[in-house]
């Protein structure tokens, strides 16, 4: 493991009851980067994303093997806290998912359950975490409303604000702005390229031009294998692998 | 036939099926008011709904049903207190907890329940239960509330628990997973995100068990003891609404004072029900949380 990898995965293989969606994956992660993970549809990247903070928990007959390494330490160990991890390791999904609760409620939402603040204590947290979203100035009157009536682009920026509001090491993205419009997708790369300095970052895309913009390094997969791993800039000029150019060039996937 | 016509002619058809059914309704609702108006030209509506008398076959005869109507409340809400708790949260379980294997048993099972006559309940209440409080408790009879409200609550619980059990499952896995990536555990996830974004549909459930409870005939026939008094305490016998009306219908005479005192009494059952239902409705707005997801 080298200095500044936050999340390091070796030999990772995960079945989906028999079928073995991941084969020796072995990745790193490095820290306030912006790390992308490319590749045709099931492909296993989101099965990969999914992996690091542990959501694949909920579905039934999964089997992980090998090691997912978050700061040194194997979240796969049995006593480790899957709860502690999520805490830690912050989730965007590709639908936005606000709760059928107001917009201040689902902003301290993971803040309340973890305690131990007071109401001024959230209010200025949910401020901070808006403002982080770059949504404050849109919401802040309305913050009593329910998160339902926003935009489809309002409502994933809330949901990037709820996740920063439990203050991860690390947020996750899967196709973030699959759902939305081109104006709400530039506002979410913006936004992310400013989170860059306090959070590492890893998203999954379909988009291969957001992940030229927007990461630092690139990981391409085809058929549960990492084909390549690289700094974004060589991936999408002097690929290595002769697979990885035929998919970026749009030969196939 | 043109396409157009025959278009024409299914929809026109569709309208008529509907339109039997809601007229059938309108005609008994008709006919039931019809039968109860002469009612109130020997006892005014006060008398009728407050008097605590209710001597139909004397002389003078007295048509008080405020014991029936109490009888009915009372049976009805403390099968509701027991139904609740065990209706919704079997249905959290079923939906949440269980496992799988589990879940296979235990669903079919309920539902079962669902399917039980309700004089086979009403039986079990007579000659299981009821020996057993008079035992028990020592009381005069085992035929009282306690006894009524147990086995109208085991009526509502597979309504209670099957709808609930639907609403719990409709609510999108999307939410499940925000709340679990937010570091909440299963617990917290079902009572901060589960169980309040499936509320409508849970309260849906348990005002669908009552109006099932409060109309219910049968078993309060059986088990509610008949006293039409209002009781002192949940061991006294009561004689609920539909107890009184299926008891008497047979023996009152067709047209008479008696005879249209009952179908004045169904009147009231009729708006009792209805009111559970626009509280129902009420209850559901108020409790939901805005709306449904959009992109």
């Amino acid at each position: 493991m080298r200095d500044g990898d936050i999340i390091v995965t070796q030999d990772v293989n995960f079945y989906y009851g028999s079928f073995r969606a991941l084969t020796g994956v072995n990745i790193s992660f490095e820290k306030n980067r912006v790390t992308a993970l490319i590749g045709p549809s099931g492909c296993g990247k989101s099965t990969l994303l999914r992996l690091l903070n542990r959501m694949n928990d909920f579905i039934e007959q999964t089997r992980v093997e090998g090691k997912v390494l978050f700061e040194g330490r194997n979240i796969y160990d049995p006593e480790v806290d899957p709860v502690e991890i999520r805490r830690r390791i912050g989730m965007v999904f590709q639908k936005p998912n606000p709760f059928p609760k107001s917009i201040f409620n689902n902003i301290v939402y993971g803040p309340r359950l973890a305690g131990g603040m007071s109401r001024t204590d959230l209010e200025s947290l949910a401020e901070r975490s808006l403002k982080q979203a770059v949504l404050w100035d849109e919401v802040k009157d309305i913050l009593g409303q329910s998160a339902m009536m926003l935009s489809g682009g309002q409502q994933q920026r809330l949901c990037i604000a709820r996740a920063l509001a439990m203050k991860p090491d690390v947020l996750l993205m899967d196709e973030p702005t699959s759902a939305l419009d081109p104006i709400s997708t530039a506002k979410i790369e913006e936004l992310m390229e400013g989170l860059k300095k306090d959070y590492t970052i890893i998203i999954v895309t379909h988009n291969m031009q957001q992940a030229a913009r927007v990461s630092d390094y690139t990981g391409f997969f085809y058929l549960g294998r990492l084909i390549e791993f690289n700094r974004t800039g060589k991936i999408f000029t002097t690929p290595d692998m002769k697979q990885t150019e035929d998919y970026i060039t749009g030969r196939f996937g | 036939m043109t396409r157009s016509f025959r278009e024409k002619l299914i929809r026109k058809a569709f309208f008529g099926f509907a339109a039997v059914s809601i007229i059938f309704l309108l005609l008994i609702i008709l006919f039931l008011f019809r039968e109860a108006l002469p009612t109130f030209q020997f006892v005014s509506i006060g008398r009728f709904i407050f008097g605590m008398e209710w001597y139909p076959t004397y002389e003078p005869p007295e048509f008080g049903i405020w014991p029936l109507i109490v009888g009915s409340l009372v049976v009805t809400s403390f099968s509701t207190l027991i139904a609740v708790p065990l209706g919704v949260l079997s249905a959290i379980y079923i939906s949440e907890i269980a496992p799988p294997a589990v879940k296979e048993i235990l669903k079919p099972a309920i539902e079962l329940l669902a399917g039980l006559p309700s004089v086979v309940l009403g039986f079990f209440g007579m000659v299981v239960l009821a020996p057993w409080l008079q035992d028990t408790f020592d009381l005069p009879t085992g035929l009282n509330i306690v006894n009524a409200s147990i086995m109208l609550a085991v009526m509502a619980i597979p309504t209670i628990s099957s709808i609930s059990e639907d609403a719990l499952y409709s609510v999108p896995r999307e939410f499940k997973e925000a709340s679990y990536a937010l570091g909440a555990t299963r617990h917290e996830t079902i009572v901060k995100v589960i169980v309040p974004a499936a509320l409508s549909g849970i309260s849906t459930a348990v005002i669908l068990g009552m109006a099932r409870a409060i109309g219910e005939t049968m078993v309060v026939l059986m088990v509610a003891g008949g006293a039409a008094a209002v009781p002192e305490s949940i061991f006294d016998s009561v004689r609920p609404m539909p107890a009184s009306i299926a008891a008497e219908m047979g023996e009152a005479p067709f047209r008479s004072n008696h005879y249209h005192a009952l179908f004045a009494t169904g009147v009231v059952l009729l708006v009792l029900t209805l009111a559970f239902n626009f509280i129902a409705d009420y209850v559901s707005h108020k409790f939901r949380e805005t709306g449904s997801a959009t992109l």
